[in-house]
């Protein structure tokens, strides 16, 4: 594994984080939800320094991480890409969409592009089932979404 | 006096104490629900319970579902039924799903006979596995000590409990999640890149073929073989109260002469005793322990107390991670280990005209740290290692069954001397607290001049977490402190880096009961009664022993008087002591 340097602005911020928690074991995952949106994801070098701070092993903290699929150890691209996979999107033809997303950029759910341009990944549910098949992309929700669709969306973001 | 609870187990009525579980309860009546998970070392606090397997689940009169009985407590008036007709095929089902995901090839697994899973297989009978599904497939991993092939994990977590629960080491954890969960390290990388300290305490407690040692035994075949090479042995004195257990004996019986009888026969040139070392270890680090005491005595302020043994090959992997400010402390002594195969190299090996790179020195451990520390570069001269390799209690055993020898129709043999002589101070070292005692024995004459008459020190003795003792030494009070398991071990660590601890000297080992509860023992299947019987074992050999302190050993005072001059020498120093590196 290639090693990471870290901004030191955001490491600093990290350590604050697990300050203000009291550097308590019990709230590695309140930590970790602080340090994905300070870094975006959670690489090997955040994990350590979670681990270090809260004073728990770091295969922990790997366990934790790689059991909530929230939690992410791959950068997400600028344009992050969900699915929604909830029953009513899913009877929509959600997974077909899917597909065609998968199909369109190359990648499997939970990639990255090479060019950190796009990332896919499946969510469930974000409570606009009257909108199924539901797709996110940043904060920005696209309703209806047929296989066709597709390319214009990421044309458009292209 | 507490209320007792009264209940029914398969119409027999049974009487516990509050707490207790129906898997305990119907134990305590004769009755062994099969389990698989659950695993309880009684009087040490060491249990796995996380009722995932459910095969030891049972019928109670009243719920609808079937309940685990290992995480059941009995109530009063509760009516269970251990093995109804509903009980067996659920039973029988729960086992056909975790072996749809085992590997069939039992025949070659190195758990084959000893294997928990293979064992309910022939009890519930199973001929056939109806479901068909994926499997997991897994990298095999390879480590100086240990191999993880988990392929064959059940995910029972008692390696993850032992890990991190016993031994606070952090290694092993749970990773992933449904289907793909498995135990792996963080980031699954090797576990030599990791905390592990290759204690083995996974793998004496791993009920499949998930966790296996390194296994030297064909290489050792090789060697033995070899016409060129002459091939020495050295035994540790925890595999002489274990080793029977392996041909039907009874724990706690010692078979130090019927060991002694089959390593002749399986051709090693002499069958020296890892005792003799642990004398000699005596002599250096007892020394190192009363100049380092009389320092502070006198007031000096650059000894650092306490002194900790350094026997223990995954202690000092573990304080090498976990304490790496605080590696002046143990004691720079190696351990014996590594003292027998320096000395075998050289003081030895020159009196025979030997030339180094034709010995081959092997030891038998009960441990699998101390493959790792055979390999260990400081531990080699000119890349040559001064104990070629080290095999367990296990990997002795089943040589032995290999070659074809009747172990049990063997007539007792001794040791070739001078490196198999020993004194009784020696052979305990293989129990928690042995050493600190064998240490007392001698530090206590050489320091007040005066014959110990009592050598015992029971106060040092036995399977308590943390042991304390003063010893009165003409008048100086020394503090001493015994503890066995890494946890316990940290508990003690954690005093002294806050300035609070009591103890002169600390004695440590990382396996629960010391040696005597190795990795690489014969596995105990979650009975510490065994554990009690091998240290019982060798202090009943330390009391038969003519010779029970280091300092009266003949053949080491002729060591010194020959080879080395003195305890703590220059030639002593550089071939009996080491140092220790950051391994964070």
């Amino acid at each position: 594994m290639s090693e990471i340097k870290l901004a030191e602005n955001k490491v600093k911020e990290l350590e604050k984080v697990c300050a203000e928690h009291g550097h308590q074991p019990g709230e590695l995952i309140n930590v970790l939800h602080k340090a994905q949106s300070i870094f975006g994801y959670l690489p090997r070098e955040v994990q350590e320094i979670v681990a270090c701070k809260l004073g728990i092993p770091v295969s922990k903290v790997y366990g934790v991480v790689t059991f909530y699929s929230f939690f992410t150890m791959t950068p997400k691209g600028e344009h992050p890409i969900s699915v929604c996979m909830g029953t009513a999107c899913y009877v929509r033809g959600a997974e077909k969409v899917l597909d065609e997303f998968k199909r369109a950029l190359g990648l499997q759910v939970g990639e990255t592009s090479a060019d950190g341009k796009f990332s896919l990944s499946s969510l469930r549910c974000v409570g606009a089932c009257g909108l199924a098949p539901v797709v996110l992309i940043g904060e920005k929700v696209y309703g209806r979404v047929v296989p066709g669709d597709v390319e214009k969306i990421l044309k458009e973001l292209n | 006096m507490e209320s007792r609870i009264t209940l029914q187990i398969d119409n027999r009525p049974v009487e516990v104490a509050p707490g207790t579980t129906v898997l305990d309860a119907a134990k305590g009546i004769g009755i062994n629900i099969p389990s698989l998970c659950y695993m309880n070392l009684e009087n040490m606090c060491i249990t796995n319970l996380p009722a995932s397997c459910r095969l030891c689940v049972v019928e109670v009169e009243g719920r609808r579902n079937l309940a685990p009985a290992c995480a059941t407590r009995c109530e009063n008036g509760m009516k269970v039924k251990t093995s109804t007709l509903r009980v067996m095929n659920a039973r029988k089902t729960v086992l056909e799903l975790i072996l749809s995901d085992h590997p069939k090839d039992c025949l070659i697994c190195p758990k084959s006979g000893n294997c928990e899973l293979q064992n309910l297989a022939v009890k519930l009978k199973i001929r056939e596995i109806p479901f068909a599904g994926e499997q997991n497939s897994y990298t095999v991993e390879t480590s100086p000590s240990l191999i993880r092939d988990m392929g064959k994990c059940i995910f029972c977590r008692r390696c993850e409990m032992m890990c991190n629960e016993v031994q606070t080491v952090g290694a092993l954890g749970a990773v992933n999640r449904g289907f793909s969960s498995v135990i792996s390290t963080a980031f699954n990388q090797p576990l030599g890149h990791s905390e592990c300290t290759f204690c083995g305490q996974c793998v004496a407690v791993c009920p499949v073929g998930a966790l296996t040692e390194m296994d030297h035994t064909n290489r050792l075949i090789d060697d033995l073989n070899n016409p060129e090479k002459t091939v020495i042995v050295q035994t540790a004195p925890a595999v002489r109260a274990a080793l029977g257990e392996e041909f039907g004996l009874s724990a706690g019986t010692s078979v130090t002469g019927k060991m002694a009888a089959a390593l002749r026969k399986l051709g090693f040139d002499k069958v020296f005793d890892t005792d003799f070392a642990a004398d000699l270890t005596i002599m250096e680090e007892g020394t190192e322990l009363l100049g380092r005491v009389s320092a502070f005595l006198k007031g000096d302020k650059s000894v650092r107390l306490p002194i900790l043994t350094s026997c223990c090959p995954a202690w000092v992997n573990f304080f090498e991670y976990h304490f790496p400010d605080m590696l002046d402390i143990p004691s720079t002594a190696r351990s014996p280990q590594q003292m027998f195969g320096a000395i075998a190299k050289t003081y030895w090996a020159e009196k025979m005209g030997i030339p180094r790179e034709n010995l081959v020195v092997v030891s038998i451990m009960p441990c699998l740290a101390k493959k790792y520390e055979c390999a260990r570069e400081e531990f080699r001269v000119n890349g040559d290692p001064d104990v070629n390799y080290s095999i367990s209690t296990r990997e002795l055993a089943s040589l032995i069954k290999r070659a074809n020898i009747d172990f049990l129709r063997l007539s007792d043999e001794e040791f070739d001397r001078p490196l198999g002589e020993s004194t009784g101070a020696g052979v305990i070292f293989g129990a928690s607290g042995g050493v600190m005692e064998a240490a007392l024995r001698t530090a206590y004459e050489l320091y007040t001049g005066k014959k110990l008459e009592k050598v015992e020190f029971e106060a040092v003795r036995g399977l308590q977490h943390i042991k304390k003792a003063t010893i009165d030494l003409n008048g100086t009070k020394l503090n001493v402190g015994i503890a066995h398991g890494l946890g316990n071990a940290r508990k003690l660590l954690e005093e002294i880096r806050a300035g609070k601890s009591e103890f002169h000297a600390i004695e440590i080992m990382a396996c629960p009961g010391g040696c005597i509860g190795g990795g690489g023992q014969p596995l105990h299947h979650g009975d510490s009664s065994l554990l009690k019987a091998r240290s019982e074992a060798l202090y009943r050999e330390d009391a038969e022993k003519p010779l029970r302190k280091s300092h009266e050993n003949p053949d080491i005072i002729k060591l010194y008087e020959e080879f080395l001059g003195e305890p703590m020498s220059e030639k002593a120093h550089h071939l009996l002591h080491t140092h220790y590196f950051c391994k964070k």
